[in-house]
């Protein structure tokens, strides 16, 4: 019987490390030496560092587990499962996990994602290996049914964009996954690359099959260690086992520490050797990408999604969701919340429910005033609006937008006026300088706030800025600065009591 | 914090080649330009702890480039420095997930009780911002040599400099 503990990057960061080895001793001091299998995280981080152990009737969770816990746990017996106030019961019947629908996190948390094997013994390549047995046309037409849309905010349909690498002409094509993930308040590239990896690399190969691409690049931003050091080791194991070859290989390329590589001409840029600056589309990417070749970018939650809409067809993907949001969304809880983490379900669930039936409000204990979804670029959403469902469409007709699905909470402490001078102020430090509405639009619109702040002509300055926003909207080159007027105008818009004179920010 | 090495010229053009080999043999002709630069910038402080000045006339020359065009990179990206840091280095997230959790009070903290400010440093520690690391549910994060860390409140910056100031230099 084995014992579980995460090699996730959150979880080693309250200390799993600490407390594998704390159980491994103590194990070892009793003669009871056991498995321990470092695995990805369930998502439940507030139960970090969480240790699950397996019984004949399946796993058994104990968390937060310290070092300080780990005796009390052997005299109370739980190597068998036995009852511990830290104790949640078994782990796949938790409130939780029961109410998700994973179908791209199904394994992780569950497998060791550095095994080859273990990714294969839970249901890994099956995908692959019926893609294998389609018509390149029939494989497409999978990827459309499903009615998968770029996860990584922009919500492209993703089997339209393979379609059309797949009809461009080119002795070379690519295959690039984005995973500069740099909004705040995601987490979910990372958590699937930390916990089960080999599934980006089917869903690459996958998608290297369908547009003829030979070659695949990994973008992972340089924030993510633990990450990179996953993917070295299973493109490793993936080309010893012959599964990665010359026919298709994957490349890793870490980021520098700047945001607008998430952007994916930027990103394109910064593979080629250049300043991350964005190119003017068209050309779009899939036409004239990498080195000029045509080019799939896309998410890591797309690619990942890919292995089960294969292994299970899309139209049976495609009946998860509502009208045309289809699927899953692994959804991230962060902030001010009580109960933080990955949480992958069908769209269509409502803000109100993420939020308080499974993250239990603030951590604070302080009501809910502001909720931001979506990233740096997403809308803030007063409590009022938290009725909204998931889902591109209904997101965007309350003003905002599902972006990477991060959902950041804030109590009633927050300064509304802080945190719209904020966007303008990060999209300041990481506007990559080519479109003049972001690179001087942000700056000036940070100075003009502080203008309503110090009480100086506030209603005509704060016209001023939605003018100025209107100009960053219509006219930037990219999301950063034609997005940044959402976090902006939306805190005007619903928190307009937060803007008026007081001492300088 | 990992000991960087001196500078030497040497071991530099060898960790360039390697990159440029690489490059050539994983993306064949389309490797021949400049995309072996951030995996070389990276090599290069990842061995020497920065980026000294003559580490650019190498990779120019190498690469085909101007000083200029690896000027232009290098200066572009937020993780390359062209000075070693001080002490330990402290990336305190400053977004938007952190800031719900008290990270300005936490940047305010250090500025007051200790006068670091982003972008300085002292004997002890560089103190850097950084947006976003990835830890948004378990805020404030702080990565503190490259170790992400969860719950970095005022407190545990205090313990942070407590310890480093205990230790000898």
């Amino acid at each position: 019987m084995r014992i579980f503990i995460s090699r996730d990057a959150a979880a080693l960061s309250v200390g799993a490390e600490k407390t594998a080895q704390a159980i491994a001793e103590q194990a070892q001091a009793l003669g009871l030496e056991r498995t321990i299998v470092r695995n990805g995280t369930r998502g439940m981080l507030w139960l970090e560092p969480l240790v699950e152990v397996e019984t004949p009737s399946g796993r058994v969770a104990y968390g937060p587990v310290t070092p300080d816990d780990v005796a009390s746990l052997f005299a109370s017996g739980f190597l068998d499962g036995a009852a511990h106030p830290l104790c949640h019961g078994f782990t796949e019947q938790m409130p939780w996990m029961a109410r998700q629908q994973r179908l791209s996190f199904a394994r992780v948390g569950l497998i060791d994602p550095l095994s080859f094997d273990d990714y294969v013994g839970h249901g890994g390549f099956a995908g692959l290996t019926r893609a294998r047995t389609l018509t390149r046309a029939a494989l497409l037409q999978e990827i459309i049914d499903s009615g998968l849309r770029g996860r990584g905010g922009a919500g492209f349909p993703t089997g339209i964009k393979w379609r059309t690498v797949a009809l461009a002409e080119g002795p070379r094509k690519y295959i690039v996954c984005n995973a500069d993930e740099g909004d705040s308040g995601t987490f979910a590239d990372r958590m699937l690359i930390e916990g089960d990896p080999f599934a980006l690399l089917e869903g690459m190969l996958i998608a290297g099959l369908a547009v003829g691409a030979s070659r695949g690049v990994i973008y992972i931003r340089s924030e993510y260690p633990q990450a990179i050091a996953t993917l070295h080791h299973v493109i490793a194991t993936a080309r010893h086992r012959g599964v990665l070859s010359d026919a298709f290989d994957i490349d890793v390329r870490v980021g520098g520490g700047a945001y607008i590589c998430g952007e994916e001409t930027s990103l394109l840029e910064s593979i080629e050797g250049r300043r991350g600056q964005v190119r003017a589309k068209p050309p779009l990417p899939a036409h004239h990408g990498l080195f000029g070749r045509p080019t799939v970018v896309n998410n890591v939650l797309s690619l990942a999604a890919v292995p089960w809409i294969l292994a299970n067809g899309g139209k049976a993907y495609a009946d998860f969701g509502i009208g045309r949001s289809r699927g899953s969304m692994p959804v991230q809880l962060a902030g001010n919340i009580r109960r933080g983490g990955l949480f992958e379900c069908a769209f269509g669930i409502t803000l109100r429910e993420l939020i308080f039936d499974l993250g239990g409000g603030t951590c604070s204990g302080r009501p809910v005033r502001a909720v931001q979804v979506g990233g740096p670029l997403g809308a803030y959403f007063p409590e009022s609006l938290l009725d909204t469902p998931l889902d591109y469409e209904a997101l965007a007709a309350a003003g905002g937008l599902l972006g990477h699905a991060g959902i950041v909470v804030f109590d009633d402490s927050v300064d509304m006026a802080k945190q719209a001078r904020f966007a303008f102020e990060f999209c300041a430090i990481e506007s990559c300088g080519k479109c003049t509405p972001c690179r001087i639009g942000s700056t000036r619109g940070a100075e003009t706030l502080d203008k309503v702040a110090r009480g100086i002509e506030p209603e005509r300055n704060l016209e001023l800025v939605k003018d100025l926003c209107t100009v960053m909207t219509d006219a930037s080159l990219c999301a950063l600065g034609g997005l940044t007027p959402l976090p902006v105008l939306s805190a005007i818009t619903h928190f307009r009591e937060d803007f008026g004179p007081r001492r300088a920010l | 914090m990992s000991a960087a090495a001196p500078w030497n010229i040497r071991l530099a053009g060898e960790l360039i080649a390697a990159e440029i080999d690489a490059a050539r043999a994983f993306y064949g002709d389309d490797g021949e330009g400049a995309t072996a630069l951030l995996p070389i910038l990276h090599a290069l402080q990842r061995t020497f702890g920065h980026l000294p000045a003559d580490a650019l006339p190498l990779i120019a020359e190498r690469l085909n480039l101007s000083r200029a065009d690896v000027r232009g990179v290098l200066s572009f990206y937020h993780d390359f420095h062209d000075a070693m840091p001080g002490g330990c280095v402290l990336k305190l997230c400053r977004a938007e997930a952190c800031q719900a959790l008290g990270s300005e009070r936490v940047a305010e903290h250090l500025e007051v009780a200790h006068g670091l400010r982003p972008g300085t440093g002292t004997r002890e520690l560089t103190l850097q911002n950084v947006y976003c690391l990835g830890n948004c549910a378990l805020g404030p994060a702080a990565l503190v040599d490259n170790e992400l860390h969860a719950g970095f409140d005022e407190q545990a910056a205090d313990a942070l400099l407590a310890r480093l100031r205990g230790a000898p230099a």
